[in-house]
């Protein structure tokens, strides 16, 4: 069978799932086990993509054969396939919790079908290696996403939404926008073709712009300084197990965009974009944290601490050497298993008390010494401590900031990084070690989980927390791939070649129509490259 | 044909930012869909605007012979007014109901969620 093949699973596993899930729209039952078994063949497609592209180094399937610049090309390097990866972990660690958390009500509206839906937008904008193609794989993951934060309908969630909703749709129509003049400008919407035109265009300037474009397209997505506003706003709002989901994927996407565009797209004026993007990457880091040491809920705070961390991710994408970047998909690998995570131990303290508000609960380190446990080695990772993922993930940054000599970066990192920790035993002390309220107490409702459900609840806990350890522990193998992972980021040329075997043949002709742009600078498109029709702005 | 176009996608962003910075929910949701538009007519316009150059390549030839209009950028609007129509109308739904749980459309009070 065809290797990439498997580039297409993890988006046709979730359709699938998702189509016969609608099938079963009747049985509750039938959707929660459907949605349980979606989630862990996603998981082992993500696996066996992952073992491929690590022995391919590069997997490229052209759908329908359409030839590259004129068909939609799914990609999947190393870096794609570390993120389906883990999303195939989250979407499985969150479907268990929510066998015993989402009410009935919402699976019967369609809570399952939905999960899987924008997993498949998540996947898609992973995979694919077009950026029409991308938008479109965006606007599924959101329309998915609006109906998981409002499903159910409570006041809070319908406030959070609005918010969400009209900031990403601006975001939507700023990428649309810059996709419109992308292909003006050059006439394809391919990457890896793009990534060639976009090398030898003539007008630096206007590449900028697009740049900036993009900037504020993907940065709204991922939550960075200053076009963070609606993450905070809304996050805490759904039931937990969708915050949950949010929290570990979602901002990401944003992220490997940003990633995707700006070490293969806009490479041109490194000076201008990539300080820009340190400096979106300091601001975003401390504004994050400051909001999170004001806020005094659990999943607030937790959504704060998102956007300060989102931060990080950028810092190594903003240096830009092979270290730097590493450290970047290590601190991706590590934040999304933690984040997920906090905010499920976070969902089991709300679900105790009825509230997350730390004043009004206490006392989990008597009453619930393994979440404690839990929650410990999660927060400690979040905040750096050694020997946990966390630590490395920001060491590998902190290194790369030393190689590039950049310490302005490094010293807001390591503050940062203190008052996550801040952040973190302010949790601790007052839902942990503190007394439960008297009141609390007072109402504090039997338990009424199952021993079924009590093992859905605590499964995926342990699960992501064994991960969070494992990759402290086996740092060196989790360093070994993101640095692949990140050389690859840093090579476009294999990209390129893997999407476009073709452009060899092409190489010289657009060797020679370089020269002739140097010659007769109003000559902008260099068509002989086996594009679409370009030439018709050129008549006018 | 151009600058009439462009004058229109710039006056579409306009409105559609004015209409956002208002206060009520609708307002804001008018601005979206303007917004969108302006989108759509910005990539229409990026594309080119050709008359009657069809693009179909004649028998028996593997290119076109004349210049023609590109269909690509026409195909994405299509995509993209489908994509919005659909969140628009979702969005159209979410505001009804903020509207009915809420009893407010203005802005301003819906703060509850904010920091």
């Amino acid at each position: 069978m065809n290797p990439s093949i498997a580039v297409i699973l993890p988006i046709a596993i979730p359709l699938a799932t998702m189509a016969i899930s609608l099938l079963a729209w009747k049985s509750i039952a039938a959707q929660k086990w459907l949605g349980l078994a979606g989630s862990v063949l996603l998981f082992f497609s993500a696996a066996a993509l992952m073992w491929l592209v690590d022995r391919d180094e590069i997997l490229v399937l052209q759908v329908g054969r359409w030839p590259a610049p004129f068909g939609i090309t799914l990609v999947a390097d190393r870096l794609s396939s570390i993120m389906v990866m883990l999303a195939g972990v989250v979407l499985f660690a969150v479907t268990l919790y929510s066998l015993a958390t989402i009410d009935d009500r919402r699976v019967d509206y369609g809570f399952f079908p939905l999960i899987h839906l924008l997993l498949m937008g998540v996947c898609g904008a992973f995979l694919t290696g077009d950026l029409f193609n991308l938008y479109v794989w965006f606007e599924v993951m959101l329309i998915a996403s609006f109906v998981l934060l409002t499903l159910g309908g409570e006041r809070g969630q319908l406030e959070g939404a609005i918010k969400y909703v009209a900031l990403n749709l601006i975001s939507s129509a700023a990428f649309l926008a810059a996709i419109g003049v992308i292909y003006a400008a050059t006439g394809t919407l391919n990457m890896a073709d793009l990534a060639v035109k976009l090398r030898s265009f003539p007008d630096e300037g206007i590449v900028t712009v697009l740049a900036m474009l993009f900037v504020i397209a993907f940065g709204t997505k991922a939550a960075v300084f200053p076009l963070f506003f609606w993450l905070p706003a809304s996050y805490h709002t759904p039931p937990v197990a969708v915050s949950a989901i949010f929290a570990g994927l979602l901002t990401k996407v944003g992220v490997y965009s940003l990633i995707r565009a700006f070490t293969l797209l806009f490479v041109t004026d490194l000076a201008f974009t990539h300080n820009l993007l340190l400096l979106i990457a300091g601001l975003t880091m401390v504004t994050g944290v400051l909001g999170a040491m004001a806020q005094s809920e659990i999943r607030r705070i937790l959504s704060f601490h998102i956007v300060s961390q989102i931060g990080y991710m950028l810092m190594g994408l903003a240096l830009f050497t092979p270290l730097a970047l590493a450290g970047s998909v290590f601190y991706i690998i590590h934040h999304i298993v933690v984040k997920t995570n906090l905010f499920l131990i976070g969902g089991i303290a709300e679900r105790r008390f009825g509230s997350g508000r730390l004043s009004e609960i206490g006392g989990l380190q008597r009453s619930m010494p393994v979440l404690a446990i839990l929650f410990f080695l999660s927060a400690m990772s979040l905040a750096g401590i050694p020997p946990l993922s966390g630590f490395f993930a920001k060491l590998t940054l902190v290194r790369g900031g030393l190689e590039t000599e950049r310490y302005a970066i490094i010293i807001a990192a390591l503050v940062v990084s203190l008052m996550t920790l801040f952040s973190m035993t302010k949790i601790w002390a007052e839902a942990f070690w503190k007394p439960a309220p008297q009141e609390a107490r007072a109402s504090l409702p039997a338990r009424h989980d199952s021993r079924r459900g009590r093992i859905a609840l605590f499964a995926p806990i342990v699960l992501l927390v064994t991960i969070t350890v494992g990759i402290g522990v086996l740092a060196g193998p989790v360093m070994k791939v993101s640095y692949a992972a990140a050389e690859q980021l840093l090579d476009p040329d294999a990209y390129i070649d893997a999407v476009l075997p073709d452009r060899l043949a092409a190489e010289g002709d657009l060797d020679r129509q370089g020269k002739l742009n140097e010659q007769i600078p109003t000559n902008r498109n260099p068509s002989t490259l086996n594009g679409p029709p370009t030439s018709l702005r050129d008549e006018d | 044909m151009d600058i009439a176009l462009a004058i229109t996608v710039g006056g579409l962003y306009a409105a559609g930012i004015y209409m956002m910075m208002r206060r009520s929910v609708v307002k804001l949701l008018i601005g979206l869909g303007l917004l969108s538009h302006a989108a759509n007519l910005l990539i229409f316009t990026a594309g080119g605007i050709v008359r009657g150059r069809v693009p179909v390549v004649p028998n028996g030839q593997s290119q076109p012979i004349t210049e023609i209009a590109d269909p690509l950028p026409q195909a994405l609007i299509l995509t993209a007014i489908v994509i919005s129509f659909a969140v628009l109308a979702f969005a159209l739904v979410l505001i009804y109901r903020t509207y009915q749980t809420l009893g407010t459309d203005d802005l301003d009070q819906l703060k509850a969620t904010d920091t």
